[in-house]
């Protein structure tokens, strides 16, 4: 019963190895804690249940949840529905991928070195840059590493955030910078955009990064001409916080001058799960690369000039250098990264471009009927690019509420984290959404009084 | 055999797709005329085009490049690479779990809530903690989340010139860089002679600038910390706060419980001690559990239940905030549940059990052989120093690429730091003892091979799909990624 069979050991073994070992009993191995820490109880944990057994009960509980295959979405807000190609639970469910550690023994673990090779590549493609981690935890600690990227390139202690990037993000690099003594600041936000304006007024020559996210958490399209410019001469850092997903479509952050990008690569085929695993996505010009937190696979060759994959630049990582390392960052989110990879392959350039432009024309036609409703206002002007905040006409709580009895996840309510807009939701409208499912949507909120 | 593999960018062919999207439903408009064309990218788009079979094919291929636990005998130590039980994985990819939205109201996400709160009470029986939060996303997340907590406590009651966090050299290797990142100085404190932490030092270097100490227990020498109850005492008479890096935490479920060695905060590894797999480097899942009075300091939100309901407690003026998007590792924590609900209080005893006669066991087999220079019962790990090899011409990392020929993974080599020429080994609670007996037979092959020729093992291995890789050039000359025109 339970998971003893986990456990190959039968009493007979254990005999003969106390034996071997010296001991009379088991109890003379745990000799060494002192009595008044042992535990003097067994613990008090639910019984053991037998596998069939503890599928019925994860079966029940993941029954009582919704979920996309049961709802129709319309959150995001860094977390969204996008279709899932099958071949990458494949990939990612061989156990010589998901059962292996992170590879410190490269010759046995060119698979796991080789892919990540290969994702850092795809990022890079995708960004711009020169060169990426092997992966952070998620959107928010890629957003607070960068941020303290730049402080270290630049032996600077401040920060500017802009307020449009996600509130998410922004707790954890408040968090992150308050702990460390690091200071920052808010760049307020002028009609849904960063308010360039007041970013050069804050802008003095004590700020290591400027993090700014695009598209912006309110899915638009922040002005990004000029701005590298304008931090550069202040010898400050440019931190972009990207949509992956949007990158087929505009301008790669290292077009408009980005030094570091980091960002959330969930809608990369990752499942939503709850907010975690999620992907934290981080890359940088070549110049920043020994500020770079964690794992990166290089290129190199054994005796023979056979080429392979190695862990490399280790001086920068918290095993070598201790307390001076960049990052405590030790384990990422590499089955992930690897997934993000497979589903990069099989889009190619032209699938992502199509996912892209899918998020974008369905995001428009949802935009323009919902605001061609009576009481439904769009709050910002500009481009979304596969969401946008509208006001609606009462309280987000009990619209989503009625939203769900026709089984449709409403938007996310922005007041908790922009007290200044009420009744203000955030919908989202990705590539899996129909036009039915959309127009559903539509109809559903014309007919809520 | 030795071949080097195609990149899936030379695999590319233009036209090619792996995935074929339905056609946009909603009447379209320019691109132009949703989007600035000023904002659209310019620069062309180079990733791969392959067909499905291409890819699957690619990296399966790579796959049977790589050795995980499923492949054989994993006994890298301090990272406790147990068996990966088969129904967490599939009670983690239920939609239920793997298809939610972190947003959802919560009267959509009582499943997941009840099993946030089922694992929580079960974290905190296992580790007499009074509260945990399950944000942090792997253990070295965990240990800066507790520092933060710590730090947010002295903060609290005015007490600021704590800036030090005391560390032994037997520590988790994580440990000093997490101090940094909590923007403490690391003060290093010594072991005796027998590989315990100083007792004496340890007392000397406690003062009223100590935020907390760190310590491993039982340590990567796999020793558990005798003195513990006078440490503690020493740490909280001086104001200090203990933390414990639950790295280790499989040596003593069900005998010994952090919180009752005077811990005050802790982490737990659960894609260690809990099975869930590692992933090639995560993902990963480390929980932090408190005492009482750290509980108001703890990130938001924490998971409620009143009456049959579950709900988010967002309401701790004091929380340190955030250290995760939303709630952590959260699919990592089901397959974490999972395995606690089918072990149960006596299951999880007995695999510290196993783990702990498995060491010992495999460590009496090996000192016939090999130099143990902490030659007393040790708990889930144990390390050999391979100083009297290297000095015959191969030591700790040539000995790890002769195991890669023998088809097992070798041990940690070159930690921890006060062993030189260190191989930390841990078996775990899943291994068998012909298992055990294998690895001990090829370590005495080994050994001799050292005797016998020094010179062929320190240049191995030779089975492996490639040869001992050239970490130095990797390092001078960095190539961090594919570029076309290389070719």
């Amino acid at each position: 019963m339970g998971g003893k069979h986990y456990l190959p050991l039968t009493d007979q073994d254990r005999k003969e190895m106390l034996a071997t070992i010296g001991v009379k009993s088991v109890e003379d191995l745990f000799s060494d804690i002192p009595q008044q820490v042992r535990l003097q109880r067994e613990m008090d944990l639910p019984p053991a249940l037998a596998e069939s057994e503890v599928l019925k009960h994860l079966n029940s509980l993941a029954a009582k949840n919704k979920h996309f295959n049961n709802c129709v979405s319309f959150m995001g807000a860094g977390v969204y529905d996008h279709f899932i190609p099958s071949l990458i639970k494949h990939i990612t469910g061989r156990s010589e991928f998901y059962t292996c550690y992170t590879p410190y023994q490269p010759e046995i673990s060119q698979g796991i070195l080789q892919a990540i090779f290969e994702y850092q590549t795809m990022i890079c493609q995708l960004t711009g840059m020169d060169v990426a981690n092997a992966s952070m935890y998620d959107g928010g600690t890629a957003v607070a590493e960068g941020a303290i990227m730049g402080c270290g390139a630049t032996r600077r202690s401040k920060a500017l955030v802009s307020s449009s990037v996600s509130p998410f993000y922004r707790q954890v690099l408040k968090n992150y910078f308050n702990s460390r003594g690091l200071d920052l600041e808010e760049i307020p936000l002028k009609d849904g955009h960063t308010d360039l304006d007041e970013l050069e007024k804050k802008l003095g020559d004590d700020v290591a990064s400027v993090i700014l996210q695009q598209p912006n958490f309110f899915g638009l399209i922040e002005e990004m001409d000029g701005v590298a410019d304008l931090v550069h001469n202040h010898k400050a850092v440019l931190v972009v916080s990207a949509d992956p997903l949007s990158l087929p479509l505009l301008s790669a952050p290292a077009g408009y001058g980005a030094d570091i990008v980091v960002g959330e690569g969930q809608a990369l085929g990752v499942p939503a799960s709850f907010g975690g695993p999620l992907l934290g996505i981080m890359a940088a010009r070549s110049k920043f690369v020994r500020q770079l937190p964690g794992r990166i696979a290089g290129e190199t060759v054994d005796s023979e000039e056979n080429r392979g994959y190695v862990l490399t630049l280790q001086t920068r990582e918290q095993h070598i250098r201790r307390e001076k390392a960049a990052s405590n960052i030790c384990s990422n989110q590499a089955l992930v990264a690897l997934g993000a990879s497979v589903y990069l392959a099989a889009m190619g350039p032209q699938g992502m471009r199509e996912v892209a432009e899918q998020c974008l024309q369905k995001a428009a036609y949802a935009r323009e009927s919902i605001t061609a409703l009576e009481g439904y206002e769009s709050v910002f002007p500009g481009a979304p690019f596969k969401e946008f905040a509208v006001t609606v006409p009462g309280n987000p709580a009990e619209l989503n509420k009625k939203l769900l009895e026709k089984n449709v996840l409403g938007g996310v309510d922005l007041n908790p984290f922009y007290p200044e807009l009420k009744n203000t939701m955030l919908f989202a409208v990705t590539e899996k959404r129909t036009r039915e499912e959309i127009d559903t949507l539509v109809r559903e909120l014309e007919g809520w009084k | 055999m030795r071949k080097s593999k195609a990149l899936i960018f030379e695999m590319s062919r233009s036209g090619r797709r792996g995935y074929s999207l339905p056609s946009c439903d909603v009447p379209e408009k320019l691109v132009d005329e949703l989007l600035p064309r000023k904002m659209q990218r310019s620069e062309p788009l180079e990733l791969p085009e392959l067909s499905e079979v291409d890819i699957i094919r690619h990296f399966t291929e790579l796959s049977t490049r790589n050795f995980g636990v499923d492949t054989g005998f994993y006994p890298l130590g301090s990272c406790t690479m147990k068996y990966n039980p088969k129904v967490n994985e599939d009670a983690a990819v239920l939609p239920g779990f793997a298809l939610m939205h972190p947003c959802q109201p919560l009267e959509t996400v009582q499943g997941a809530l009840e099993l946030l709160y089922n694992m929580e009470r079960g974290l905190k029986e296992l580790t007499a903690m009074d509260r945990f939060t399950m944000q942090p996303a792997a253990g070295a997340h965990g240990e800066l989340t507790g520092l933060m907590i710590i730090q947010a406590y002295h903060r609290h009651r005015g007490d600021h010139k704590r800036n030090k966090v005391l560390i032994p050299l037997s520590a988790h290797g994580t440990n000093p860089a997490t101090v940094s990142m909590a923007g403490y100085e690391v003060v290093q404190v010594p072991c005796d002679d027998r590989g315990l932490v100083d007792l004496e030092a340890l007392k000397e270097a406690v003062d009223d600038t100590t935020a907390a100490l760190m310590l491993t227990n039982p340590s990567t020498l796999g020793l558990f910390e005798e003195e513990i109850i006078p440490m503690a005492k020493a740490v909280h008479e001086a104001g200090g706060l203990l933390y414990y890096d639950g790295a280790n935490l499989n040596a003593i479920m069900g005998y010994a419980r952090p919180g009752d060695m005077g811990f005050d905060v802790v982490h737990l590894n659960i894609h260690k001690t809990l099975s869930t797999p590692h992933g090639g480097g995560g993902p990963g899942g480390g929980p932090v559990g408190v005492k009482e009075r750290l509980i108001p300091f703890l990130p938001v939100p924490l998971v409620d239940k009143k009456g049959d309901e579950y709900s988010f407690d967002y309401d701790l003026p004091n929380s340190i905030g955030k250290v995760h998007s939303f709630y952590g590792n959260f699919g990592v924590a089901v397959k974490a549940y999972t395995y606690m609900r089918m072990m149960g209080a006596e299951g999880l005893k007995q695999a510290s059990t196993d783990a702990v006669i498995n060491a010992n066991y495999l460590m009496s087999l090996l000192k016939k052989i090999y130099h143990v220079p902490y030659d007393r019962i040790c708990k889930h790990e144990f390390v050999v120093s391979a100083k009297p090899e290297k000095k015959k011409g191969a030591g700790a990392g040539d000995i790890a690429k002769a195991l890669l020929d023998r088809n097992f993974h070798p041990p940690t080599v070159y930690f921890p730091l006060i062993v030189e020429e260190a191989l930390m080994i841990e078996p775990t609670d899943t291994e068998a003892k012909e298992t055990i007996d294998a690895f001990a037979t090829v370590m005495e092959q080994i050994s001799k091979d050292i005797d016998e020729d020094a010179e062929k093992v320190a240049h191995g291995p030779y089975n492996t799909v490639v040869g001992r890789l050239d970490e130095v050039r990797a390092a001078r000359s960095p190539v961090l990624r594919w570029e076309k025109d290389k070719d």
